[in-house]
């Protein structure tokens, strides 16, 4: 019997990782897991700050929240709060979504759980976000300027191309099925950044495990509290296990 | 009425209470006849733990269900907020968040093995039979409560999944638009929609949920648990009146449920606490962009539990029809030829079919897609009238039998995969031919169900020792 449950069990784990491995283009790059990184958090958290809480709101998360990554209330409001003067409130913004709608094409999304939507079958939301933000390329067909190879044709301009450069994609013609094919083949430094590559790879990272944190700020703790009751559940298993035989042992 | 009983002027104060409470209440009865005394089979194993899980995990949905919507709002512009409100500023709504989410998940696990040990054991066949189909109903119940309660969080696959499965029925003749209108409320999925599913999923849906428990405990409690050999314990008493081989489900199953409880409640805080959304199956990712009526997915899936049957319904192409039609012909025609029912029942069969094949002719084939997938969830309800075999349980059937068995169960795991992946032909067909052998398995069961040579049913259970 209990081979056929394991069998069973092999079977649905198999059938279950079919399933996230079906679906296209390539694997996005990995993001590195700095969810329990306070320093990465807090840089993170400056650069969200100043980048991206323009355009985009995170309006499910409070700024007092921020103390979560040992921030405190006074730097919060001195340094990442720019649109009201309580730490109570939450990540909105004062940008008219209908105004930038007419400006980009599109609303800009609220950030507060975009690193869970963008989840995928080419990895996890952080891989998305970590491999579209390092994605942009000038592209003068685009009326923006900008063009980016996770996310064709984005309405958002490269928010960081101070700090990354500007950077053109190569393309190659090759022979494929008896038609040609562009093909990408590699990038071409237009004008650099304020950092080189290293470094912006480093800050998007942090920026991104700041974007997973706040995608539900209640995770390390989640997964501290889970060790317990694991190991409480474990005990209480071998006691109730022993309680179980020491009933059963009239049963003849 | 019973006998007023009196009781010693010296006797403890616990003991006065529960005379007198018993003089007005069956307490101690009911006690008896649902623990103490209640006579359960000796070798239960391994698949008679999910009864009792399926109990466990009814209870973690209420609870956590109460406190939910203590702070959830439903309401269109609201509700995505507010459960990230719980999720964010709610002292510990993040728990009790995902002990909904996944015991949800949970449920299905547990009443899927649930129903799985009633098909290995026979525990449908007679005196059974009622037991099972208060289950089934439970099971209908079960699914139409993680349907509305999947709408609540207002993401986009709450969203995009309700309008899908609301728009089916607008495929029903005749009424169908104005039946799907009744059940939105609106032309579009939208707040009277979300109302409307928070009120049944909360209040109408839960009651007859427990109402029907009730009648499953109380209905195999009147005729005892079956047991893995399939023999009936009743059949050997001792000088009391006692089954041989029963032993009282408190204290003896109670403390083994409790192991049994442990185990999975291990399990259910492991995904609880370190993977809540189960890599996308518990807790779909596009489930995170808030509902836009606007902005239809590219790919539209329903939560894995309901898989199987979005397989079935999918599986109903035009072509599809044109099998299923060509098997009620033939049915139709194996009924006139080979059976010896009268003549005039002869005819009423064969009016029968050319009735089924002219509505299937001239109705459109999502509709019977619907007919299907409910067809396919109805059918179980039959189960103790098609199964014709001299054994009840799985261990006395022949080899051919557990062949049937363990191809139905991969049969449905690939309708339950398919269901998940985006349509393509190949994988149509695939469904299709899953979806015949589905409904070949119970509809043809009278028949298989009597073959091969089946071993000897021992007079007692089979018991060794722990």
């Amino acid at each position: 019997m209990i081979k056929k449950i394991l069998l069973a069990l092999a079977i649905c784990v198999s059938v279950v990782s079919q399933a996230n491995a079906a679906g296209g283009g390539a694997a996005w790059d990995k993001a590195p897991q700095r969810t329990n990184d306070m320093a990465a958090l807090q840089n993170g958290a400056k650069m969200f700050a100043n980048y991206c809480l323009n355009c985009h709101s995170a309006g499910y998360m409070r700024f007092n929240r921020l103390q979560d990554i040992g921030l405190t209330d006074k730097q919060i409001k001195e340094n990442l709060n720019f649109i009201s003067d309580k730490t109570g409130d939450l990540m909105k913004i004062t940008m008219d979504p209908v105004e930038a709608k007419k400006w980009f094409g599109a609303t800009p999304p609220d950030l507060s759980v975009i690193a869970r939507s963008r989840a995928g079958s080419n990895g996890s939301g952080a891989d998305y976000l970590y491999s579209f933000l390092r994605g942009y390329y000038r592209d003068p067909t685009k009326l923006t300027g900008w063009n980016n190879i996770v996310f064709p044709n984005v309405a958002m301009p490269n928010p960081l191309w101070e700090l990354q450069g500007e950077r053109e994609a190569m393309h190659k013609t090759v022979e494929s099925h008896g038609h040609e094919a562009h093909v990408f083949a590699g990038w071409k430094e237009v004008k650099s950044g304020t950092m080189d590559q290293r470094e912006f790879n480093n800050t998007i990272g942090d920026l991104v495990a700041y974007l997973q944190w706040m995608g539900e700020p209640a995770q390390n703790t989640r997964i501290r509290i889970g060790v317990f009751v694991l190991f409480f559940l474990g005990i209480f298993t071998l006691v109730a296990w022993r309680l179980n035989a020491a009933f059963w042992k009239d049963i003849k | 009425m019973a006998e007023f009983k009196e009781i010693a002027a010296d006797a403890p104060p616990a003991q006065k209470l529960l005379n007198w409470v018993d003089n007005r209440f069956p307490l101690t009865k009911l006690y008896n006849e649902h623990l103490a005394e209640y006579y359960a089979p000796k070798n239960f194993n391994f698949w008679y733990f999910f009864g009792s899980l399926a109990l466990l995990v009814l209870v973690i949905q209420i609870v956590t269900g109460i406190f939910l919507v203590m702070h959830y709002k439903p309401d269109a512009a609201l509700a995505f907020a507010s459960v990230e409100y719980i999720m964010r500023d709610v002292p510990w709504g993040w728990l009790i968040r995902y002990m909904h989410s996944t015991g949800a998940s949970a449920f299905f696990v547990v009443v899927y093995m649930h129903m799985f040990r009633g098909l290995l054991y026979g525990s449908y066949r007679k005196p059974r039979e009622l037991v099972w189909i208060f289950g089934c109903a439970i099971f209908l119940c079960l699914m139409a409560e993680a349907f509305m309660g999947y709408l609540l969080p207002w993401g986009q696959m709450s969203y995009w999944g309700a309008q899908v499965i609301v728009n089916l029925f607008a495929a029903v003749p005749f009424v169908g638009p104005d039946l799907a209108l009744l059940i939105r409320g609106d032309f579009v999925v939208g707040d009277a929609t979300l109302n409307r599913f928070f009120s049944f999923h909360v209040i109408a849906v839960p009651l007859v949920l427990l109402g029907l428990v009730v009648a499953h405990i109380i209905a195999l409690h009147e005729v005892g648990s079956n047991n893995p050999d399939g023999v009936e314990i009743k059949k050997h008493k001792d000088a009391t009146g006692k089954p041989l081989d029963g032993i009282p489900f408190h204290p003896y199953y109670t403390v083994h449920d409790i192991l049994g409880v442990s185990v999975f409640l291990m399990v259910f805080s492991a995904i609880v606490f370190f993977a809540p959304e189960l890599g996308g199956y518990f807790l779909e990712y596009n489930n995170f962009i808030p509902a836009d009526p606007l902005k239809t997915p590219a790919h539209i899936a329903p939560v894995w539990y309901f898989t199987p049957f979005y397989s079935m319904l999918r599986a109903i192409t035009s072509e599809m029809m044109l099998v299923l039609m060509a098997c009620v012909a033939l049915a139709a025609l194996l009924a006139v030829t080979k059976s010896k029912l009268a003549g005039s029942a002869k005819a009423a069969v064969l009016v029968g079919a050319v009735v089924a094949i002219a509505a299937m002719l001239s109705t459109d084939a999502k509709f019977w897609g619907v007919i299907v997938m409910g067809a396919a969830v109805v059918i179980l309800f039959f189960l103790p009238w098609l199964d014709h075999s001299e054994a009840k349980s799985i261990r006395y059937r022949p080899t051919g039998h557990k062949v049937m068995y363990a191809v139905f169960v991969v049969n449905f795991f690939i309708l339950g995969y398919l269901g998940i992946q985006a349509p393509s032909p190949v994988f149509e067909r695939i469904s299709q031919v899953g979806t015949l052998f589905y409904f070949g398995f119970f509809l043809l069961m009278p028949w298989w169900s009597r073959m091969g040579q089946f071993k000897t049913v021992p007079d007692r259970v089979v018991f060794q020792a722990h």
